[in-house]
Parts: C-alpha cells; sequence; structure tokens
C-alpha cells in the first residue's frame, strides 16, 4: 500500500486477471449456451456466421473435391459397363410399376373428385446430395447441397430410394441441415402397414429407432413394417420408414420395448430427394369443451369408437 | 536440442501474422469434412493449447472465444458449447504456461492430455445436460491423438522462431 491509500499503476499493463477474464468468457458462453438449448433464440447469429463462413468451407473441400474427382475418372470402365447394365435392368423392371402408377393416379384423383374429397398434394421433390455428415458426435445430421435459394424449407421430409431418411430442420443460403430419424430428438408418427396400428417412432442413437408407448399387448410382430401415417401434416402419409427387429414384452412395464431398424440407407451417404412442403392442415380442433360429464355411480364411460 | 527453456536454445520473437495464420489453417483442417470418423483431432484446439503455453500474453481467452463460436458454427452443434471449452482450455494452458515449458517434449505432451480431456469432458456434461446422446467412448481418442501430435506440432510451429545454430566462440550464448 502507497502513502496516498491506493495502489501504485502497474508496470504492465495487462489487462483484467486471467480469473475476472476466465469468469465473463464463461458466463457468455453459458448465456449463449442457454440462449440456443432453451430458448433457440440464436439461428439469425448462426444463418449469418454460416453464410459468411460458406467460402472458407467449400476452400477448405477442394482437396477433398479434387481427391474425388479423380478417384471418379480412374474408376474403371467396368464398373461403370455393369452399373448401367444394372441400372437399366432395374429401369425395365419399374417401368411397369410407373406406368400403372399414373394409370393409378389418374383413377385415384376421379374417385376422390367423386368423393368430394381434398385432392392430395402431388408429391413434388428436389434432389440434393448429401455432402457430408455434421461432425458434431451428440447428434445425427447431415449436411445437403440444396439450400433456401433452391427453395428448401425447414421441416420437409427427406427421403431416399427406399424410404424416409430425415428431416430438414436448418436452412442456410446453400446448404440445408438433415435432422437424420436415429438422432435422440428426432419422433415421426408411423403406423403399422399390416394393420394400421399407429405409434410414435422415435430415434434411439446409435442407427436405431424404437416405438414409443405401445402397450404391452399390442398386436405387432418383428418383421413389420412401418410407415408414415401422415398425421403431423409434415410426412406424406404411406412412406416406408422402418422394420421391427426385437420387441421386449415385460409385463412389469406398461409399454412394450420394440427396437426398429430403419428402412432407408439413413446413415449412408449419396444422393436425397427433399420433399416438397405440404400445405397446412386444417387447424387442429380446440381442447374438447370441458363438459362436465361425471360418470353415474354403477355405469362405465362408454367408450366411443373412434 | 529441444525449444525449451531448459535448454540453452534461444528463440527469435513470434510474428503476429505467423499465429493468425496457423490458427486459421487449424480452422480449415477442422472444415474437413470426417464425419464421424473417430481418432480425428481438433486441430484448433492442438494449435490454441500451443500458442496459449508459448505465447500467454499474445493468444488468449478472447481468441479461444471466438475460435469457439466459429467451431459451433462450421459443426452444427449447440452455440457456445465450443466456445465455453476453449476458454477453459485456454485458461488452463496460459495458466500452466510457465510451469509446462520447462519439460521435455513428451513430459510437456502428458500435461496437455488432461487439459484436452477435461474440454471433451466438458462439452459432453453440457450437451447431455441438453439430452443428447453418448458419443461413445471412441470419441475421447481424439484427444490422445492431439497429444501425441505435440512434438511434431511444436516443432512445426516454432520453426520461424529458430535461428542457425552458429558457434561463435567470442559469444558466450
Amino acid at each position: 500500500m502507497s502513502v496516498a491509500g491506493h495502489a501504485p499503476p502497474p508496470f504492465f499493463k495487462r489487462g483484467p486477471a486471467p480469473l475476472v477474464r476466465l469468469a465473463f468468457f464463461v458466463s457468455l458462453s453459458l448465456i449463449l449456451l442457454v440462449a440456443d438449448l432453451r430458448f433457440h433464440t440464436l439461428e439469425w447469429a448462426r444463418l449469418a456466421v454460416a453464410t459468411v463462413a460458406w467460402p472458407l468451407q467449400r476452400f477448405a473441400w477442394l482437396p477433398i473435391d479434387v481427391a474425388g474427382d479423380a478417384g471418379a475418372y480412374l474408376s474403371r470402365q467396368t464398373s461403370l459397363l455393369r452399373d448401367n447394365e444394372e441400372l437399366r435392368r432395374r429401369q425395365l423392371g419399374a417401368a411397369n410399376l410407373l406406368l400403372r402408377q399414373q394409370h393409378l393416379e389418374q383413377e385415384n384423383l376421379r374417385l376422390r373428385a367423386l368423393l368430394d374429397m381434398r385432392a392430395r398434394l402431388p408429391a413434388e421433390g428436389r434432389i440434393a446430395e448429401i455432402l457430408y455428415a455434421a461432425r458434431d458426435p451428440f447428434s445425427r445430421r447431415v449436411i445437403i447441397d440444396k439450400g433456401s435459394q433452391h427453395g428448401i424449407a425447414a421441416g420437409q421430409a427427406v427421403v431416399d430410394d427406399i424410404g424416409i431418411i430425415g428431416q430438414v430442420v436448418r436452412v442456410f443460403p446453400l446448404t440445408a441441415e438433415v435432422l437424420l430419424l436415429t438422432d435422440k430428438d428426432q419422433a415421426i408418427p408411423g403406423e403399422v402397414q399390416r394393420n394400421g396400428l399407429r405409434a410414435v417412432l422415435a430415434g434411439a442413437g446409435a442407427g436405431m429407432m424404437e416405438l414409443r408407448f405401445l402397450a404391452a399387448n399390442a398386436e405387432i410382430q418383428v418383421g413389420d413394417v412401418l410407415v408414415t401415417s401422415g398425421l403431423d401434416g409434415g410426412y406424406l402419409p404411406g412412406l416406408p420408414v422402418a422394420r421391427v427387429v426385437k420387441i421386449d414384452r415385460d409385463s412389469s412395464y406398461s409399454f412394450a420395448r420394440i427396437t426398429c431398424a430403419p428402412l432407408a440407407g439413413v446413415e449412408r451417404h449419396g444422393l436425397a430427394l427433399v420433399l416438397g412442403s405440404r400445405t397446412a392442415l386444417p387447424p387442429q380442433p380446440d381442447d374438447a369443451p370441458a363438459i362436465p360429464e361425471q360418470p353415474s355411480r354403477g355405469k362405465r364411460a362408454k367408450k366411443k369408437a373412434p | 536440442m529441444q525449444p525449451i527453456h531448459s535448454s540453452r536454445r534461444i528463440l527469435l520473437p513470434v510474428k503476429n501474422w505467423f499465429i493468425v495464420l496457423t490458427l486459421f489453417i487449424a480452422l480449415l483442417l477442422n472444415l474437413l469434412p470426417f464425419g464421424r470418423l473417430p481418432g480425428i483431432p481438433d486441430w484448433v484446439a492442438l494449435v490454441l493449447a500451443f500458442w496459449c503455453v508459448h505465447q500467454p500474453l499474445k493468444v488468449g481467452m478472447a481468441a479461444a472465444f471466438v475460435l469457439g463460436l466459429a467451431m459451433d458454427v462450421a459443426d452444427a452443434s449447440v452455440m457456445g458449447q465450443h466456445a465455453l471449452a476453449y476458454v477453459l482450455l485456454a485458461f488452463a494452458a496460459a495458466g500452466w504456461s510457465r510451469r509446462v515449458l520447462w519439460f521435455p517434449l513428451a513430459q510437456q505432451a502428458l500435461h496437455v492430455l488432461p487439459m484436452f480431456l477435461g474440454m471433451q469432458l466438458v462439452m459432453m456434461t453440457t450437451r447431455m445436460l441438453g439430452g443428447a446422446e453418448f458419443p461413445g467412448v471412441l470419441w475421447f481418442l481424439s484427444s490422445f491423438t492431439a497429444t501425441l501430435l505435440w512434438h511434431p506440432v511444436t516443432y512445426l510451429l516454432l520453426t520461424p522462431q529458430f535461428r542457425p545454430e552458429d558457434k561463435d566462440v567470442h559469444r558466450p550464448i
């Protein structure tokens, strides 16, 4: 302490003490974490940084792109010929179905018009290439090479030639992030193709999915194929999603533990089709008006058929 | 002779543009699309820890925070996850720098390993509190790869500061 009662000026100016700086930056990061995890309010900042960093990212991929191009150039002609033949055979096989599909769609339209139902949306799509899997090891996401400039919007379903692989969750100008079906945060309304039993499919991590909240005695078998039910208004109904691989009916739990494997090549890379958004469904009915319905004693409330 | 404090090797002063350039190159290396391949080191963390140990007055928590935000966007992870981990890494590295630099390079790497592991633990804790899935034990392999790279990276990043070893009998140093 100096005579005048205040500390002498330091020899070297180094700014605040390390602990002060640590507290400042840690609290700043924690605020960011909470704002992003809890309130999802940082998408604009992410969009801005991603747009600025896009050229940088392309620059970083240059060596990978060049290597890939070189590999493709050097691929053997025999493999190309084989692929061609295989594709031609598959096209012939599919032509029959395609022709009948057109016929069926026409017929369906007429029938629907007869029934005075809203015409089902034609499934339109946009082909995108899966660029790479996001590096984040805590979630299952891939980046595709189409973004808001190409008309992609968050919420659209992404399919490959077999079934659904995920849903667009974040859109940048030239790229978009697709949350895969196997992510823990992803849930999709499905139904069993065989008997129309509805349930919610959720990602379970590690490349698997689980069918949640089905009673232990639900009528479901190993090998059942699950398709989208279209109830959420996000996915078109009838798209294949997963196949049941294991059912664990433990009577000590009220729900069966049902493990499913996704049908589409969810963890593989290649081309994908981003389906157009569906028009919004009519608004959900409000919660049932609170009818003071007291079942009279001795009688059981009648179950209404859905 | 190793470029550490206990050796008699004297280094030239570092150039600021070289620090910026190396951090930028590390960021580019982190942007390479390796996907979920285990054992790929976090280049930004490695180079950041290196400069925090060697130049704690020039590179510190502010740089760590900015780089962390860039990585958060590039990785499509939660904003603040890398920023928090890098800031803690920079604090630990700068705090230990006076101690670490007296050891030979192999033992320096052993000092750096817990910092990298702690950084990954911080990231995992924040994400799992947010409800993410466990990334698997193999994910921690990248810390060990980064530790193995400490020796070559030290020589690589200090090369511009080396000066020719001309023995002059008239000068003591």
